[in-house]
């Protein structure tokens, strides 16, 4: 079995795995790379038909590239799509350009996530977050419970062992699984040109620069670059001296501020 | 590059120089970047270090409690390369109050770096560890003397600790592969070998990595636990992993515990048509002549699985709390899920000093190992951990979270 499958299969497994504990369960979708390509491994854990909500966190910042792509693909793969916003703080000024950059992922991502989550009684999340992202994403579980309030207790995380995963325990809101936490980025471009999948085009080199992670318009920066297809891509990450979230401004304000996030129930 | 990834775990006791370790390796494999450096430079410099001088430790330790305490709390993944091959580096703390943590970490690794800080020897966690390397059955071994420039790179001190660290591990039925006397703060055969140890002719660290090996499937019992039953356009399609073996299309299979007779119709991937067969870790679905599967069974291709209520065992207690006789558990072993009791625990012992602290008890304390018998409300299917790992382990889970590790005697 070869590196690519054999991660699949590992994805596929913890897709299963989540859906046979906890019915109440969404995919959460950025319209990113990362959770596109876990939006593909569940449609290949269900034969085509994904048995669950698939939610997108708009703060209304978003390129618009991805907002036709999202729609694009919510009908060609008939996704039963929730949008889920935080409507009082967009309404109330809250941006990029207010307050911390703390402040405004916290209000516009966090706790538009916590008003869906609500509002729909889900128990189980799947993310597409991976370890090799960052040092803090390095430390998740497969499983990892929140309480109310989003916490992520990372000073006492559960035990993981031989692919048992926790149960739904007392005191907990939900669970969030990562099916793809053990793909590099390097993997997730070689999967994507391996299975043909589509990617926002923002991804791809255009005057000499592309997205290399992408979220909100206003707090992404493109890098250079002039790899304009998913082969040019993959030599340069393949040779990359510099970090794939290099360009995203939230990471920059303090070097915890992604711990912070993190631990209030960010992504 | 081989195909496939090595998963290997880096284990000491605290402050032996794990998080150094990998740090190092990182830089001198030139797989830090650039602007990573950059950050663990101005993270260094807020601590203190002076000169630009890299604390190679901040690699993997991000959490801000992790820099600020110099230790490491909860394990990391992360990947590096060889010519050879990939790897999945996971480091484990070396804190006795984050064992859990650090069994967790093993649990996932075909391989393991021991680290033992040539200065001080053999401490109280290392011998928990090399106990937990034991009992999880990793038998790649490394062991790594650090530190050898605080001893002026000493011979005597190096064959001293070692001749030590043998004996320990031998006495749990491991047979160190290599051990190497090295110094990952200043990189002496780390990657390179060292100058200052000619008296040394075995590999560096990173040789001794790129001869391990990765687990084989084996031709073998085949075992397929169902995970979940699908249906897929009016047809029901068991789906899971195969966990050993090979299962194969046309095949006559058992479905246990209960024991009936059924035959491989087809093996079902999204998209991939007229798949024969199906080796250990894929991920399939199958469809079969017989009744429909439910969550729990196994298919295999022979008994000669135990199919009991009563199993015997080597646990790991992981939590802070004492476990008491007779408090009901979960026992899950593959997609297998019943609720137990621990009804005998024959021995308890601290895996630090390894002598027995009570025979015939009626509780297991905090980091222990005990050799227990437990009872369970239903029929299971396992296998010793000797014969087949992937039935031959489980977890004790209490409240949704998993409390012990379990190997099947």
């Amino acid at each position: 079995m070869d590196q690519l499958t054999m991660l699949e299969n590992k994805s596929i497994f913890i897709i299963r795995e989540a859906y046979a504990k906890y019915k109440d369960i969404a995919l959460l979708w950025s319209v990113g790379k990362d959770s596109t390509t876990l939006l593909w491994l569940c449609q290949k854990a269900f034969f085509g038909k994904i048995p669950f909500p698939v939610i997108h966190i708009d703060t209304g910042y978003k390129f618009p590239q991805m907002y036709e792509f999202r729609d694009h693909y919510a009908k060609e793969y008939g996704l039963n799509l929730i949008v889920g916003r935080n409507k009082e703080a967009i309404d109330g000024g809250m941006g990029p350009g207010k307050g911390s950059k703390l402040d405004c992922c916290n209000e516009l991502k966090t706790n538009a996530l916590k008003q869906t989550i609500a509002k729909y009684g889900f128990k189980a999340l799947l993310l597409g977050i991976r370890r090799d992202e960052h040092g803090i994403r390095a430390k998740e579980r497969v499983f990892s419970p929140r309480d109310e309030n989003f916490r992520w207790n990372y000073e006492d995380q559960p035990a993981e062992l031989w692919d048992q995963y926790k149960s739904e325990s007392e005191g907990e809101d939900h669970v969030r699984v990562h099916p793809i936490l053990h793909m590099t980025e390097l993997d997730i471009w070689k999967y994507v040109k391996r299975e043909n999948l589509p990617i926002s085009e923002l991804y791809f080199s255009k005057e000499g620069k592309r997205f290399r992670s992408i979220g909100c318009e206003p707090c992404c920066g493109p890098v250079p670059s002039t790899a304009s297809n998913v082969d040019e891509i993959i030599d340069e990450i393949a040779n990359a001296t510099t970090s794939e979230r290099a360009g995203r401004a939230q990471d920059k304000e303090d070097a915890y501020t992604m711990q912070k996030l993190r631990s209030l129930g960010y992504m | 590059m081989e195909e496939r990834e090595l998963h290997l775990v880096i284990v000491g006791h605290v402050d032996h120089g794990k998080s150094t370790l990998i740090g190092r390796l990182f830089y001198d494999t030139g797989c830090l970047s650039p602007s990573k450096i950059e950050e663990i430079k101005e993270s260094s410099a807020a601590e203190g270090n002076e000169d630009g001088k890299i604390e190679f430790a901040h690699v993997m330790d991000c959490l801000k409690e992790e820099r600020d305490q110099g230790i490491t709390i909860d394990i990391a993944h992360t990947f590096f390369n060889t010519d050879r091959r990939r790897y999945v580096i996971i480091d484990a703390p070396g804190h006795r109050e984050f064992l859990k943590n650090m069994i967790s970490g093993t649990s996932q690794a075909e391989a393991a770096l021991m680290l033992v800080d040539a200065e001080r020897g053999v401490e109280e966690q290392t011998l928990r560890h090399c106990h937990v390397l034991g009992l999880l059955g990793i038998r790649q071994v490394a062991v790594l003397l650090n530190k050898m420039d605080l001893t002026g790179y000493s011979e005597e001190t190096f064959k001293t600790v070692k001749a030590k660290i043998v004996e320990v591990l031998s006495g749990l039925g491991i047979t160190p592969s290599f051990v190497i006397p090295l110094s990952a703060m200043e990189g002496d055969n780390v990657a390179t070998r060292s100058e200052n140890m000619k008296w040394y002719d075995g590999p560096t660290v990173l040789e001794a990595l790129d001869s391990f090996e990765s687990a084989k499937v084996l031709e073998r019992g085949m075992r397929f636990p169902v995970q979940d039953v699908y249906d897929i356009d009016g047809q029901s399609v068991a789906v899971g992993r195969v966990e050993a073996g090979i299962l194969r299309v046309g095949e006559e299979v058992f479905i246990l515990p209960d024991n009936t007779k059924a035959h491989i119709k087809e093996i079902k991937k999204y998209l991939e048509e007229d798949i024969k067969e199906a080796p250990a870790g894929d991920a399939i679905g199958i469809t079969l002549d017989g009744q429909p599967l439910t969550r729990g069974q196994i298919v295999v291709d022979r008994v000669d699985s135990k199919i009991t209520d009563t199993v015997k065992a080597n646990i790991f207690w992981m939590v802070d709390k004492d476990y008491t006789r007779g408090v009901p558990l979960t026992f899950k072993c593959a997609t297998q899920d019943v609720k137990c009791t621990i009804d005998k625990i024959f021995q308890r012992f601290d895996p630090a000093s390894i002598e027995v602290v009570e025979r015939d008890a009626s509780v297991i304390k905090p980091s222990e190992v005990a050799e227990v018998e437990i009872k369970l409300d239903k029929k299971v299917v396992v296998d010793s951990f000797d014969k087949i790992q992937e039935t031959g382990r489980f977890v004790l889970e209490h409240d949704g979270f998993t409390v012990a590790g379990g190997i099947i005697l």
